[in-house]
């Protein structure tokens, strides 16, 4: 059984400017104890979709479709009962860990207080649990760093304590949202050492929301490539990675330089990113895309299943005809 | 033998601490940013200086062209020493030097539309010049970056991220200097954009015959646009060397983590 089952969920936003579609018939699923990457660049909507998933929508947007946890509908859930999900079941960790953590707050008040309100612990308990977590993290002196302010803290250690908050119910799922872009090489590595350990231990389910494909590689046994707000392509890593059927992912693999190899001119991806206020007609990749025919812009592909049912995608090009 | 237009001897940049009183027997309370910092650069060559959050690399590149004070150590620009240069002397200088910074939206002024942005240099450092003149020299260095000329008398919002930075580029481009200062170009932009800016920046290279100064913590970018790689730990030179000898045969133990904490794009390689 699916853990997490999200059905051909549609965002829409009211803005002045016009309706934005940011998310626009999306399907994914994710199993007990399995990590789910969603890569894409900013616009792409992936944000939008784990904020539909906790129900912290912005106003005025509308979400149809469903997501389903453990066969439970909790889309469009009212806030009381939602509150049982979030951090319980499913918990996020945001994308800026110096802003995500209150400046006036001990971190201590700020673990306690997601036991209390969650699970009605008292204090005393909550001060335990904690400290616990901050182990689990691997923050040495725990129970001395516990009474700290975050500005103590260095970017990575804070994104440690972001972590060790995400964990102290016990979600089932983790969703990160971009939890190493602001942070250095050296300390994304031991985050994303640290995310492998977690899920061991403690056998909890990821979403990890990135835009660098290394490490998805890396930690992520499926992945979900995003743009403009519709999928383009989903499935396992090893075949999204090493036998991609778009020409977006294509394009997003080769246009990041690799430390490992050499290159004399990077390939390129032309055009720019979509605006989401004036999408193509078809897919939204059609203007950027080489092997563009007449459909791409006017009918929107339909996803595909391929590779016995394991991959997913959506483009009118056979990948037959791409010259990998 | 090409020239070296740029060398910098043993370059230190010391940070006072904010503490407003003293006793006379204590010393002032300073942060060494940078300590002790040599290299050269050639015409034409591009210098990759790479380092985590705090290393100096940023402080390194201001003090170059005096943005910030330096504390000793000697900066001869085409042979000349320009830490002896008073402000009017310098000025001369940075018609040679300019700089390429991090967020390309933030350092455009929002109240001055793209054509105004491109020819301030231009209008500051040369003011005799005709608007005409200009105006043709704008839209011609539009072109070489890749902006439509007709874009001129837009504003900086109207753009994307990575068209703002080729409006940095273009802006610094203008006086045509010798060398550029990139600091952190393309870190800001979407992935599917930074191949293009990078591309542009080693295609005008190429044209102008630009050195370059590429600050990155992005190693492999680095990797790709360097011929000189110098690695910064806490305002220390940690290794210097070819880009190629340098990651293909790091010899200190910081730059080996360093490049093993690269995640590489290949699920096998787990």
């Amino acid at each position: 059984m699916n853990l997490l089952e999200v059905n051909n969920l549609k965002i829409d936003f009211e803005t002045p400017e016009g309706l934005v579609k940011a998310v626009n018939d999306v399907s994914l699923n994710l199993a007990n104890n399995e990590s789910l990457a969603i890569v894409g660049e900013s616009g792409s909507g992936k944000t939008q979709l784990v904020f539909s998933i906790l129900g912290l929508l912005a106003k005025n947007a509308t979400a149809t479709g469903s997501i389903k946890y453990e066969d439970q509908e909790i889309l469009n859930l009212p806030d009381e009962r939602m509150n049982k999900i979030r951090s319980n079941k499913i918990s996020m960790i945001f994308q800026d860990p110096m802003t995500s953590l209150n400046p006036y707050m001990r971190i201590r008040d700020q673990m306690n207080e997601v036991l209390i309100h969650h699970q009605g612990k008292s204090n005393k308990d909550a001060t335990k649990q904690s400290i616990r977590m901050l182990e689990a993290v691997k923050i040495s002196d725990a129970k001395n760093r516990i009474n700290m302010y975050p500005h103590e803290f260095s970017g990575g250690m804070r994104q440690r304590v972001m972590i060790a908050i995400s964990l102290l119910c016990n979600p089932k799922i983790i969703i990160a949202d971009e939890p190493t872009t602001s942070l250095d090489v050296t300390v994304q590595a031991q985050i994303m050492e640290l995310f492998k350990d977690i899920q061991k231990e403690f056998q909890t389910s990821f979403i990890l929301i990135t835009h660098n494909m290394g490490i998805v590689a890396d930690t992520c046994l499926k992945t979900l490539v995003l743009y403009g707000g519709k999928v383009m392509e989903y499935g396992l890593t090893t075949d999204v990675f090493l036998k991609p059927t778009h020409p977006y992912t294509i394009g997003l693999l080769e246009t990041m330089p690799r430390i490992d190899r050499e290159y004399d001119v990077l390939k390129t991806i032309p055009g720019n990113p979509p605006n989401m206020l004036n999408l193509p007609e078809g897919c939204p990749f059609s203007n950027r895309c080489q092997y563009k025919i007449n459909d791409c812009s006017e009918l929107q592909p339909s996803i595909n299943t391929i590779n016995n049912q394991n991959q997913q995608r959506a483009c009118h090009v056979l990948p037959k005809e791409f010259n990998l | 033998m090409k020239n070296k237009i740029l060398s910098v001897h043993n370059i230190k940049v010391h940070f006072f601490s904010n503490k407003q009183f003293y006793f006379p027997w204590q010393k002032r309370e300073f942060i060494k940013a940078v300590d002790d910092v040599s290299f050269d650069l050639f015409e034409g060559e591009t210098l990759g200086i790479v380092g985590e959050t705090g290393c100096g690399k940023s402080s390194l590149a201001r003090a170059i062209i005096k943005m910030i004070p330096i504390a000793s150590g000697k900066i001869m620009w085409m042979g000349e020493d320009l830490s002896a240069y008073n402000k009017t002397k310098m000025q001369k200088i940075r018609r040679e030097i300019q700089m390429i910074f991090q967020d390309p939206l933030a350092s455009l002024n929002p109240r001055m539309n793209i054509g105004e942005i491109i020819a301030e240099p231009l209008r500051t450092h040369y003011p005799k010049i005709a608007k005409n003149i200009i105006k043709d020299q704008v839209k011609e260095m539009m072109k070489k970056v890749g902006l439509l000329p007709n874009l001129i008398n837009r504003y900086p919002h109207e753009f994307s991220g990575g068209q703002c930075q080729r409006i940095g580029i273009a802006r610094a481009l203008i006086l045509k200097p010798k060398l550029i200062i990139c600091d952190e170009p393309v870190s800001a932009l979407d992935v599917s954009i930074q191949a293009q800016v990078i591309n542009l920046l080693k295609d005008l290279q190429k044209d102008l015959k630009l050195s370059l100064i590429f600050i990155t913590h992005d190693l492999s970018i680095a990797k790709h646009i360097a011929d000189n790689i110098l690695v910064l730990y806490f305002g220390k030179t940690v290794e210097m060397g070819l880009s190629k000898e340098l990651f293909n045969n790091p010899r200190h133990s910081y730059t080996k983590k360093l490049i093993s904490s690269v995640p590489i794009p290949e699920p096998r390689l787990r």
